[in-house]
């Protein structure tokens, strides 16, 4: 157990060092001037250039401009994106809380929904009840998730005019910033209209996250549905079916735990996918969360931006997702090396 | 010595004409083949059956609905778009672009990766727990951060995106075959051929390899659909093919403009994109399942 948490830290430690170094690297082979991608000012003189190259060590070599570039990130300086000239923390601090929350209400809406599904045509497939599901699923998969948004908006916002198209909340409200979830914030800011405010923020967050949601939702379904078969036609189960016991007991003792084991990885691996469709969403939908803020970067070759942006979502969905590996692994008491589920 | 042999002539199907044969029986399988099969003829044939010039303006049919639409005419019949041309022809080249492009993407990623993943697989140890490790956490990078990667540093472009797609689909290849090689190598007939001197290339090549194809062929299908997904949603995104090239995407972010006055502008390069995508679905689903009947016999 020590061990194999050994290995996982081990592992976390080399991949953030290896993503780390690769955003150092960056700003070298992004197009333009080095200076500029790394502090993000265009030096209006020589002087100025001069004092921006002492500042970031670039008259130093190689491994002393990696240890300042570690040093400040950690503390915090990230630098200042070249097209806003505001500080890069700042920036994602205020765009990733809004992320986090819609990644939050599709993968709840996703695992309470589309789980229980799976489990349920799992015991009982192939009836018609199991046939929609599963055309719901594959359905839901392969739709392009920036089409599926758009049809939303004609459909929601153009011609019924139920919803709002874009953005979190409608921009009457003033609320204040603590936490950067807007649900929360609202509720900790204290003005009159706060139920409206609130409906107003639901209003504003059910489109996104149904977009984001309905793929997710099939791709559990499907992965949930397909284990829970495998898991049920095993003779452990058979076995406690010819003792007497109810499907029911049989399900909830034996079923669950050996139907989400190996599906839990792949699931794992599910984040990223979400993560671009959330990115894809946010830009659609004016979200002003880290893939809008990306996206707007790029168009305006805002490398700083990208460079941090870049790492900071991809720190997360390493950390994420190598602790959920971690989590499956030691759950996991068959506990055979490099087991995954075959979906 | 003669066997008892009770039908007039003995035929065993081959493996692949037994995939084929439970393959059929699902017509569902069979629709979203031939349906693939479509795109697929689009894809080679769309210079001989696309009826205009895809770029060519006619600025007297601007905004033409579609041809059963009260206002439609049959000259155009999926109607015209903002600058006035033909939205049949444009799909029909769309269609080829994103479809291709999404092909070539996987079979170099397939290519690669199960070099890279046989390469792994052998390895022993440390160094194979390393590659194996390393490349897992490759795999859950999102693939739009790769591409906008990779887009900021050689700018935006069909070419580009397609290698940023390949960087984000390799991954899954390299685990699957090592996975396989791994689990194949404590077998038997590996140890067989070891006994025999067969070097590991060998083994590689002649026993595991012709082992590996169908699981292969099905992590395709579901790499094609993402590759057509991603590539889509990145013209889509202004960031994969420019304004020369026509893809689905990018058709469907320039309609955006006239989304109030024209919705099956929006509608029908969806509808083109989605079709791909679940047919390639729906045949990956039915070669699973026919291969999982098939090992059951």
């Amino acid at each position: 157990m020590i061990k194999m948490f050994a290995r996982y830290v081990n592992l976390m430690v080399i991949t953030v060092f290896i993503l780390v170094l690769l955003s150092f690297m960056l700003p070298y082979y992004f197009p333009g001037e080095l200076l500029t991608n790394i502090s993000g000012i265009v030096p209006a003189s020589e002087v100025q250039a001069q004092a921006l190259e002492k500042a970031f060590k670039l008259d130093k070599n190689g491994v002393q401009q990696f240890l300042f570039y570690l040093n400040n990130l950690i503390s915090g300086n990230w630098g200042i994106s070249s097209a806003s000239q505001l500080k890069l923390y700042d920036e994602i601090a205020i765009a990733l809380p809004a992320t986090i929350e819609l990644v939050f209400y599709s993968l709840v809406i996703a695992i309470f929904v589309g789980i229980p599904l799976g489990f349920i045509f799992g015991i009982k497939h192939h009836n018609p009840a199991d046939f929609s599901v599963v055309t719901f699923s594959i359905v839901g998969y392969s739709f392009p998730i920036f089409w599926l948004a758009l049809l939303f908006i004609i459909l929601f916002c153009l011609q019924l005019n139920w919803l709002p198209i874009s953005g979190r909340i409608n921009l009457l409200f003033e609320v204040e910033h603590h936490t950067g979830f807007i649900f929360i914030d609202i509720l900790k800011s204290n003005f009159e209209n706060q139920s409206a405010a609130l409906i107003d923020a639901f209003k504003h967050a059910l489109l996104p996250t149904l977009s984001v949601t309905i793929v997710t939702t099939a791709l559990f379904i499907r992965f949930t549905r397909r284990s829970t078969m495998y898991v049920m036609e095993k003779g452990y189960i058979v076995a406690a079916r010819s003792r007497g016991f109810t499907l029911r007991q049989i399900f909830f003792k034996h079923g669950i735990k050996n139907a989400l084991l190996p599906i839990l990885p792949t699931m794992a691996l599910q984040i990223s996918t979400l993560i671009t469709n959330v990115m894809i969403i946010e830009t659609i939908f004016s979200w002003p969360g880290i893939g809008h803020w990306l996206i707007q970067a790029i168009y305006q070759q805002d490398y700083p931006a990208i460079r941090m942006g870049m790492l900071i979502v991809a720190l997360c969905v390493m950390i994420l997702t190598i602790t959920i590996e971690f989590i499956s692994r030691a759950l996991d008491p068959t506990k055979d090396t490099a087991e995954r589920a075959s979906v | 010595m003669p066997r008892f042999n009770l039908y007039q002539e003995e035929y065993h199907p081959s493996p692949l004409e037994n995939v084929w044969i439970e393959f059929r029986k699902s017509h569902l399988a069979v629709v979203g083949l031939a349906i693939l099969c479509i795109f697929f003829a689009v894809a080679i044939l769309a210079p001989f059956i696309a009826p205009y010039d895809p770029d060519l303006q006619n600025t007297n049919k601007l905004i033409i609905p579609p041809s059963w639409a009260p206002n439609g005419t049959v000259s155009h019949l999926l109607g015209t778009d903002t600058l006035g041309r033909d939205v049949l022809s444009r799909l029909l080249y769309g269609a080829r672009t994103t479809f291709v492009s999404s092909l070539l993407v996987v079979v170099l990623s397939v290519v690669i990766g199960v070099g890279l993943g046989g390469l792994a697989g052998m390895l022993k140890g440390v160094r194979s727990s390393i590659v194996n490790h390393l490349f897992d956490s490759i795999m859950s990078i999102p693939t739009l951060l790769i591409a906008i990667v990779v887009v900021a540093i050689t700018g935006a472009g069909l070419q580009n995106i397609m290698f940023a797609i390949t960087l984000a689909l390799i991954p899954q290849f390299i685990h699957q075959t090592r996975n396989f090689v791994q689990e194949e190598l404590k077998k038997e007939y590996v140890l067989l051929d070891r006994l025999d001197g067969a070097s590991s290339k060998r083994i590689f090549f002649t026993s595991l390899l012709p082992g590996m194809n169908e699981l292969i062929v099905v992590q395709a299908t579901i790499a094609l659909s993402v590759a057509i997904l991603d590539i889509s949603a990145l013209g889509f995104l202004n960031l994969g093919a420019q304004n020369p090239t026509i893809e689905l995407g990018q058709i469907l972010s320039q309609s955006l403009e006239a989304a109030y006055v024209a919705p099956w502008l929006i509608a029908l390069p969806g509808i083109f994109i989605f079709l791909m995508v679940l047919a390639v679905n729906i045949v990956g689903e039915g070669l699973r399942s026919a291969l999982r009947k098939r090992l059951t016999y």
